[in-house]
């Protein structure tokens, strides 16, 4: 027994200092590697607030007593019938065409791309992954027929889907959930499906197998732990992908319907008065690219906080200089796609990451 | 560890008919082939990789036999075989009399209680992201023999019987040494209180001074639960220490096969000498006064095996009947009924066969 | 040779593919009631009489089968029905819109394969310089824009100042190669950078990171010890390599292609194939829809076979597949 103690006390001393009981799970340290990323923070702050100002878009309207698709013909259009500016009677980001409040329609705009984007994405991820890790698993005929419908979804031009389902069924939410999701499901699915292929080769799937697990055990709970990450990677990069789908649907006319305001639609709409109304366009797009973006910079945050081997460039400079004795001979795509993180395919409309 | 003393001395009656009851593992002929594809548009069989070519052996109950071989001889593809890990070409495997060859999944499943394997990488072997208590509970699990605090308790348990800190089943297999991580597989493998055990190199990943401990343990374990092992190494003096009987292979096929002081002793296949005169040996007079034996040639793939005796290009005293028959795996002359050999021209006793390949090295 | 009898296998499956999506649109909009079907078909302001003009003109009262096999008999022939709101075959309005789709789609490909090879490449030849952390963060801009923003953005801060300021050589709209040159590249350029720019960055971020991996390997490292200059190890050995990935993703990216190509054209109105589909949604035209959607599929076949194609070139294995 003194011996096994012996080993004890010299596994100690080489890892981590004596910690409590409970062993540090993946997720841990992840989560403090990303809390020392400044980006990734200053993202998780942005949705953060983006949800926020979302949810309580109602009380906004409330407050300025403006409803989102109520037009004030006098005081929010000029005598010439073109829409106000940031400031004026009372309109914080001024007005569009027929004289709404531009700020409580982006706001309520918002609650149309968090939605989509996230159920969308919620949807994809659980049907993707679900997809992918029985073809990767079973193989055989299984795997080929489920690859290949996955490669054809993929290489699918959704515009066209999107086109000929609008000209049959007038455009709504359930269309454009439908759409997006159907198009998301086939990039998280290849991925997994890939990831799937090289786990089960592993060993310790193989120490499942002998004990008698079967495939449904093995695939769920032996093989799903180890793709959470990528998959949650993948999630978060595919969320601004969604919100840039359904803008760009809306945008065209065959997504969210009128009234709803989306920031497609509103940035439809200011085609017509760019000579007049700068903000008509500059302050959706705004809201748009700092989502986007936010997400963006969210999801490549996480991918560098779980593979912490990838160089970052914008480290800060303490973790750079600690960074530099154990810096690979070839420094690997900062806040970019590695083999275990792959980007997501791009795809339709605005091809997004 | 005590020899089998041979038994009976009729040559004419197969000696393990008179000890079935004793036979806890018999493979019959056991022939592997892995399909080679290759070729244009359509994927035709091209060659066959016959990794496990006609093997028979027997394992006993609470004793452990040791497979011992090169890279690439087919002993852990023939540990898969008998574990049901993957299908068998042909021939049979036979668990306490009942033929458990290419069984469906759920007529395997209540054997999987009884036959259990210990990997041989420490870092592969267990999954990172479960938590050691969960991957040692798993046998529990699958086969619903315990659950919640009962679960909890039993692992502990075997946590503790194995030598690891119970109060550490809540870590990752990262934060265990590999000794420790192959305590771990044995836990796991215990849990269900299997037969037999297949251990496929479970120390050739570790450093030596563990290893030592490992063993160790798979001893103590072997005597307190009456368990039987397929112990399978490439490093002779291990198997020396934890075998009754050994087993040698070669290119898929049996070289060699008996109790272990006799195929130590008296090694009567080339090859088999071949080994043991390359394993290092701890008397340091011993070892000068040993002469190796050089084989030459490179080990020839499984994909092209030579004609007849598969050692025969390599081997010092081979004859031109070497190359064109096959030799039967049989007792010779002189040697106990247990102890079987293939080979037309089997090591005499006091034959050098450094002399007879006519180099000597000192 | 292995080549030709890819291609040939690959044209097959193409067609086989065709015959998959026209019988799916045949489906999707023709297995209605007549009178649904027909009021569709003739556009949401025709009168009665159009109708049932429209009911026998194409025999929607015959049964589905004869239908479906007059259906592809046309679509086999490249007659795609008339548009009853124009009162043109869609033929006509498919071979006015082709070249303007074909300037935006021609000129934004190979602004985009340009821009973003390059920098992609510059990026990873100068790992961690300035250039290659200006390149990063302008490709995290980049991928996260939508299309029609950049448009109307470039449209706002770009072509509102010029215009005023009297610089009138950026246009919207169209003006073709026949009135020169000069006009043609004033009202193109726009709509190519934003075609261009979303993709682009995919592109430097994908070929950056391709070269990168591919430079460290060691069949580089051996050209490089064997006395090759930096840049013609990379040339020569690696870019072969390097380009692969992108290559495949560019028979990914003809989805998002179409998708561009259709938001641009609105943004800059350009009557194009995607502007013009468009508007026969807004204007229920379903024949045109149609049309649009075989053509569609057409093209998005005959780019993956020649990307498949150069894939292939690059990659001999793949012709043994």
């Amino acid at each position: 027994m003194s011996v096994t103690s012996l080993e004890f006390q010299a596994a100690s001393a080489e890892s981590a200092p004596e910690q409590a009981i409970e062993g540090r799970s993946q997720w841990q340290l992840t989560w403090r590697r990303l809390l020392h990323d400044k980006i990734a923070i200053a993202s998780i702050v942005v949705i953060l607030v983006m949800v926020i100002l979302a949810i309580t878009a109602p009380l906004f309207a409330s407050l300025y007593h403006h409803a989102p698709d109520q037009a004030f013909t006098n005081t929010g259009t000029t005598s010439t019938g073109a829409p106000v500016g940031p400031g004026t009677h009372g309109f914080l980001l001024g007005t569009d065409y027929i004289g709404r409040d531009l700020f409580i329609r982006i706001l309520y705009g918002a609650r149309i791309s968090l939605f989509v984007g996230i159920v969308t994405t919620a949807i994809a991820t659980v049907a993707g992954v679900s997809v992918g890790l029985v073809a990767g698993y079973f193989g055989g005929w299984v795997d080929t027929v489920l690859a290949r419908f996955i490669d054809t979804v993929l290489a699918f031009p959704f515009i066209v889907l999107a086109l000929a389902l609008a000209a049959i069924f007038s455009p709504s939410l359930t269309i454009v959930l439908g759409v997006i999701s159907f198009f998301s499901w086939a990039g998280i699915s290849r991925i997994v499906r890939g990831q799937t292929l090289s786990l089960k080769e592993k060993e310790y799937i193989e120490a499942a197998r002998s004990l008698g697990a079967g495939p449904w055990r093995i695939m769920f709970i032996d093989i799903l732990p180890n793709l959470l990450g990528p998959v949650l990677v993948l999630a978060t990069l595919y969320i601004p992908t969604a919100v840039i789908f359904e803008a760009t649907l809306s945008f065209l006319g065959i997504g969210i319907p009128e009234p709803t305001p989306s920031w497609g639609s509103i940035l439809a709409e200011a085609q017509n008065y760019y000579t007049v109304a700068w903000w008509y366009v500059v302050f959706p797009s705004i809201a748009l690219l700092v989502t986007t973006l936010a997400f963006n910079l969210l999801g490549d945050g996480i991918r560098d906080a779980m593979d912490p081997r990838t160089e970052r460039i914008f480290a800060a400079g303490s973790q750079r200089r600690r960074r530099r004795s154990a810096r690979a001979a070839v420094p690997a795509v900062a806040g970019g796609p590695s083999p275990e993180f792959p980007d997501p395919p791009r795809q339709p409309m605005p091809p997004a990451p | 560890m005590s020899d089998m003393p041979p038994r009976g001395a009729a040559a004419a009656m197969p000696p393990e008919a008179a000890m079935e009851d004793d036979v806890l593992v018999r493979v019959d002929k056991l022939v592997k082939h892995f399909p080679v594809r290759g070729g244009g548009l359509i994927r035709r069989t091209v060659g066959q990789v016959q990794a496990v070519d006609g093997v028979s052996l027997v394992i006993r109950r609470g004793q452990t036999l040791g497979l011992v071989g090169e890279t690439g001889c087919g002993k852990s593809t023939l540990a898969r075989c008998i574990a049901g890990l993957i299908p068998v070409t042909s021939g049979t495997v036979t668990f306490e009399g009942r033929n458990i060859t290419n069984l469906s999944r759920g007529a395997m499943r209540p054997f999987r209680r009884e036959i259990q394997m210990i990997f041989q990488d420490p870092y592969g072997s267990l999954n990172p992201r479960r938590r050691v208590g969960a991957i040692i509970g798993d046998p529990f699990a699958v086969h619903k023999t315990a659950s919640g605090a009962k679960r909890k308790k039993a692992v502990q348990e075997l946590m503790e019987r194995v030598g690891l800190n119970p109060e550490h089943f809540n870590r990752f297999p990262a934060e265990f040494s590999g000794g420790q991580r192959q305590r771990i597989g044995v836990a796991r493998a215990l849990a269900l209180r299997p037969k037999l055990i297949i251990c496929d190199e479970p120390v050739s990943a570790l450093d030596v001074s563990i290893q030592a401990q490992v063993l160790n343990l798979l001893s103590d374990l072997q005597s307190d639960f009456g368990l039987s092992y397929l112990f399978i190494a490439h490093d002779l003096e291990v198997v020396r220490h934890v075998s009754n009987d050994v087993t040698v292979m070669y290119l898929g096929r049996v070289a060699e096969s008996g109790p272990k002081d006799q195929v130590y002793e008296t090694a009567r296949h080339p090859y088999t000498a071949a080994l043991l005169s390359a394993a290092p040996a701890a008397d340091p007079d011993a070892a000068a006064e040993r002469r190796r034996i050089i084989l030459t040639g490179d080990v020839p793939s499984p994909i092209n095996p030579p004609d007849g005796c598969r050692f025969h290009p390599r081997c010092p005293k081979a004859q031109e009947l070497c190359g064109q028959q096959e030799p039967v795996l049989e007792v010779k002359a002189g040697d106990p009924a247990t102890h079987q050999t293939a080979c037309h021209f089997p090591v005499e006793a006091g034959e050098s066969l450094a002399r007879v390949a006519g180099r000597e090295r000192r | 040779m292995d080549l030709a009898r890819f291609l040939v296998r690959r044209i097959l499956t193409g067609i086989i593919v065709l015959w998959v999506v026209a019988t799916g649109t045949f489906l999707l909009f023709f297995t209605r009631p007549v009178t649904v079907v027909a009021r569709e078909l003739a556009g949401r302001a025709a009168t009665p009489q159009v109708i049932t003009e429209v009911i026998r003109n194409l025999g929607l009262n015959l049964p589905l089968r004869v239908q479906y096999l007059h259906f592809i008999d046309n679509t086999a022939h490249g007659n795609l029905g008339f548009s009853y709101y124009s009162q043109v075959p869609v033929k006509t309005i498919l071979a006015q819109d082709l070249p303007i789709t074909a300037s935006v789609v021609v000129g934004g490909v190979v602004l985009w394969l340009i821009v973003g090879l390059s920098v992609g490449v510059l990026s990873a030849t100068r790992a961690r310089s300035l250039f290659d952390r200006t390149a990063t963060v302008g490709v995290l801009a980049g991928i996260s824009m939508p299309v029609f923003v950049l448009g109307e953005l470039l449209i706002l801060f770009i072509f509102l100042p010029l215009n005023e300021h009297g610089i009138t050589w950026i246009q919207t709209g169209y003006a073709g190669l026949s009135t020169g040159l000069i006009p043609w590249l004033g009202h193109m350029i726009l709509p190519w950078i934003t075609l261009a720019t979303v993709q682009a960055a995919v592109y430097t971020r994908l070929s950056r990171g391709s070269l990168l991996d591919t430079m460290g390997e060691d069949y580089i490292r051996t050209a490089r010890a064997k006395g090759l200059s930096e840049r013609r190890a990379i040339l020569r050995h690696g870019l072969r390599a390097a380009l692969t990935p992108v290559v495949s993703q560019l028979g990914i990216d003809i989805g998002a292609l179409l998708g561009g190509v259709i938001v641009v054209e609105q943004v800059f109105s350009l009557p194009g194939l995607g502007f013009d589909s468009v508007q026969a949604i807004d204007t229920g035209n379903l024949p045109v829809i149609i049309g649009f959607v075989l053509v569609a599929a057409a093209f998005v076949v005959v780019a993956n076979i020649i990307v498949d194609m150069a894939y292939a070139l690059l990659d001999p294995r793949v012709r043994i597949a």
